[in-house]
């Protein structure tokens, strides 16, 4: 029944695209899966029970991207949950769970479909061939993305007049080279796997049913918001280690895509109906100046 | 006058050359009247220090005068100057919607007060969104870029917002030919009009719409009271009794201000028309009341009406949208334009906090009132310098064209 109704609206949408001028300006979709049936998205299994809390992954991203070495080695720096910042793409945080400390690194999720990308007018968000989701300098700088992220990884830099956008890159520059991303390769516990999404998503089935009772029966990211390139598996439920569990499993860009359908409609049948109503009381006019009345 | 006589007019008239108009507009930018108004005298400092403000914030960033942070990067100018700014500049389609395409002469005397400040919101609260953009030199991006954003719901925004703009300039250009006396431009641009109302009815239909859209994708930052996916028909329905509370509660001032331009027939006329903007307002309420009694219903959240966000979406839906709907009704009833009035200010109201809502208050509502946002004196005075900026320019162009007040006689003619 979806697939009626978007081929109808499509097929609307392309008749009116053909006859309007200007009409390269129509909203079109995002067609992630298409871009996934070419290439196969890459992407990082993070194993949060082998993590230790080393750190030795934020010191390589910051060296990898120019940004600040962050001090590490500091036990107080797990004191409070920290959250990414445009200073420092990546980080780890520690939960107390029932089963112990639990280590967890945060950074951009690489999300299949990203709101991010679906918000930016310019697309100054990319999602790229390998998966990885960049941002690019014709940014405007509206924030939009930032709004958009279920996540909420992109990163403003206030302070500057030449303001960015800080996330994770999945060091995609790296990726075309057939390197991997430097956290992963920093990482001395092997709780960083990098390959394709598919070949993840098995690893972490098979880790999940060799070793019975000690990862819980859910892998972060292989559906969470239509799926993501970083996925996490772990020994507690989620909720326990700072993920949020309520984001659903429908891609962010299709929240707004029932509205983006219904603009080429509007564009065409309003105007039509207005111009006729205007006929219409253009005729009651004439109507009456036929009859000797005053307008 | 007869045809040989009018063209005669018009030779006379093309006879007058650039120089002319030229000269004319430098004798019109002088200011006239009084110049130690007590307006004046408040807000001239106020939109200096604005203009000062401005400068610092594009050297030294965002961060030099704004309170906006990673968790909350969007604030009062994207959900006070835009989001209410445009919902109040609604008034200007609806109004040309209802002269224009339905014909009802009885609201043609506040059309062009209507337009014009449907057109001065949008160049100033529009306009607000380069002083909140951090890569403000990219704001024609979106325009001739090579790469258009068309998923975006903001791209939409942004090119809706610059042809709105241009059709409600070509709405409002008779009045600027009437006032430079050009007679074949103004025969032209008056031939535009009906063409710029359908093609903006249509853009503000998708823009104000658009605007709530914006906040699909916030899904779980917005409190589930105020997040559905209903959002862009409930800021369409509000756009309409929230433009047209402007338009009662802007004609309730204006007419004190100006009424040495408005003639004595439409003072007398305006009462109906203000009885008439009420029924809209109460029937556009109405419907804006049922369908978020509808959305509550379906939504099932009961739960959460006895909390704190609970009571507060209680005060918008019932304090600011059913109680002044009601009064909306009982003043058109009676003829009652205090209680009319006091409706249109609650209206305004309640859009003010229904925007804010969205944008701000209800957006991560879990997080503690001390980690919040609140908006800057910065932030306050640059808002309040472009409120004031835009009455100025408003005042200037009422003082000048022929907005309230008749048009030239051979204008007049022309119509006929």
């Amino acid at each position: 029944m979806g697939m009626d109704r978007r081929t109808f609206l499509k097929g609307l949408g392309t008749g009116i695209a053909v006859a309007a001028p200007g009409s390269s300006l129509l909203p079109g979709r995002l067609e992630a899966k298409e871009v996934v049936a070419s290439k196969e998205f890459m992407g990082v299994l993070v194993d949060t029970t082998r993590c230790a809390g080393c750190q030795s992954c934020e010191t390589a991203c910051a060296e990898a991207n120019n940004l600040t070495i962050p001090e590490i080695g500091n036990a107080s720096a797990f004191e409070k949950v920290r959250d990414t910042s445009e200073k420092q793409w990546t980080l780890v945080n520690r939960f107390k769970t029932e089963k112990g400390e639990i280590f967890v690194k945060k950074q951009c999720m690489h999300c299949n479909q990203p709101g991010c990308v679906a918000a930016c007018l310019v697309k100054a968000m990319v999602k790229r061939e390998n998966g990885a989701v960049t941002w690019e300098t014709n940014c405007m700088g509206c924030r939009f993305c930032m709004v958009s992220c279920p996540f909420d990884i992109p990163k403003f830099e206030y302070d500057s007049a030449v303001p960015k956008i800080q996330k994770c890159s999945l060091c995609w520059e790296k990726l075309e080279k057939g390197q991997k991303p430097a956290c992963v390769e920093a990482c001395p516990a092997e709780a960083l796997t990098f390959g394709t999404r598919r070949e993840l998503i098995e690893e972490a089935k098979r880790r999940i049913y060799q070793n019975s009772g000690q990862y819980i029966s859910h892998i972060y990211g292989e559906h969470e918001v239509g799926g993501t390139g970083y996925l996490y598996i772990s020994a507690v439920p989620f909720e326990q280690i700072g993920f949020r569990t309520d984001l659903g499993k429908i891609a962010y860009p299709e929240f707004s895509k029932g509205f983006l359908y219904s603009v080429p409609i509007v564009l065409l049948l309003w105007p039509a109906f207005l111009v006729g109503v205007n006929a219409i009381t253009n005729r009651k006019d004439e109507v009456k100046r036929r009859e000797g009345g005053a307008i | 006058m007869n045809t040989a006589e009018s063209s005669a007019v018009a030779a006379a008239e093309e006879k007058r050359g650039f120089r002319d108009i030229v000269a004319f507009i430098r004798s019109e930018l002088k200011p006239k009247g009084k110049l130690l108004t007590p307006f004046n005298v408040i807000s001239a400092p106020i939109i200096i220090l604005g203009a000062i403000l401005i400068l610092y914030r594009l050297v030294y960033g965002l961060g030099a005068v704004t309170n906006l942070s990673q968790e909350f990067p969007w604030g009062i100018w994207i959900g006070f100057d835009v989001m209410v700014g445009v919902a109040f500049a609604g008034g200007a389609y609806v109004l040309t919607f209802v002269v224009y395409v339905l014909r009802a002469e009885k609201y043609h005397p506040i059309i062009r007060a209507t337009v014009l400040n449907g057109l001065l919101a949008y160049v100033f609260y529009a306009g607000a969104i380069f002083l909140d953009l951090g890569r403000w030199w990219n704001i024609a991006n979106p325009l001739y870029g090579n790469k258009f954003g068309v998923n975006s719901v903001l791209f939409l925004i942004a090119w809706h917002f610059l042809l709105y703009m241009i059709a409600e300039f070509v709405e409002f250009s008779p009045a600027i030919a009437e006032w430079l006396g050009l007679r074949k431009l103004r025969k032209f641009l008056a031939s535009l009009t009906i063409g710029a109302v359908i093609v903006g009815i249509a853009l503000s239909t998708l823009h104000q719409s658009g605007l709530g859209a914006l906040f699909m994708m916030a899904k779980g930052k917005i409190h589930p009271l105020w997040y559905t996916e209903f959002i862009p028909v409930l800021f369409f329905v509000s756009s309409i009794f929230a433009g047209l509370s402007m338009v009662i509660f802007e004609g309730s001032i204006s007419h004190r201000v100006f009424k040495d331009q408005i003639d004595h027939k439409d003072h007398a006329a305006y009462d109906d028309i203000v009885i008439g903007l009420s029924k809209g307002c109460a029937v556009a309420m109405f419907v804006y009341f049922f369908a978020h009694a509808l959305i509550f219903i379906h939504g099932w959240h009961w739960s959460l009406l006895n909390t704190p966000m609970g009571w507060w979406y209680l005060t918008e839906i019932v304090g600011f949208v059913a109680i002044p709907c009601f009064m909306f009704f009982q003043g058109a009833r009676y003829r009652n334009i205090i209680l009319m009035r006091t409706a249109a200010i609650l209206a305004m109201i309640g859009i003010i906090v229904n925007r804010l809502n969205i944008s701000i208050i209800a957006f991560k509502w879990w997080i503690p009132f001390s980690e919040r946002y609140f908006p800057s004196w910065m932030e306050i005075v640059i808002t309040l310098a472009i409120i004031l900026t835009e009455i100025w320019v408003f005042r200037w162009i009422v003082n000048r064209m022929p907005v309230f007040r008749k048009p030239p006689a051979w204008a007049e003619e022309m119509h006929q």
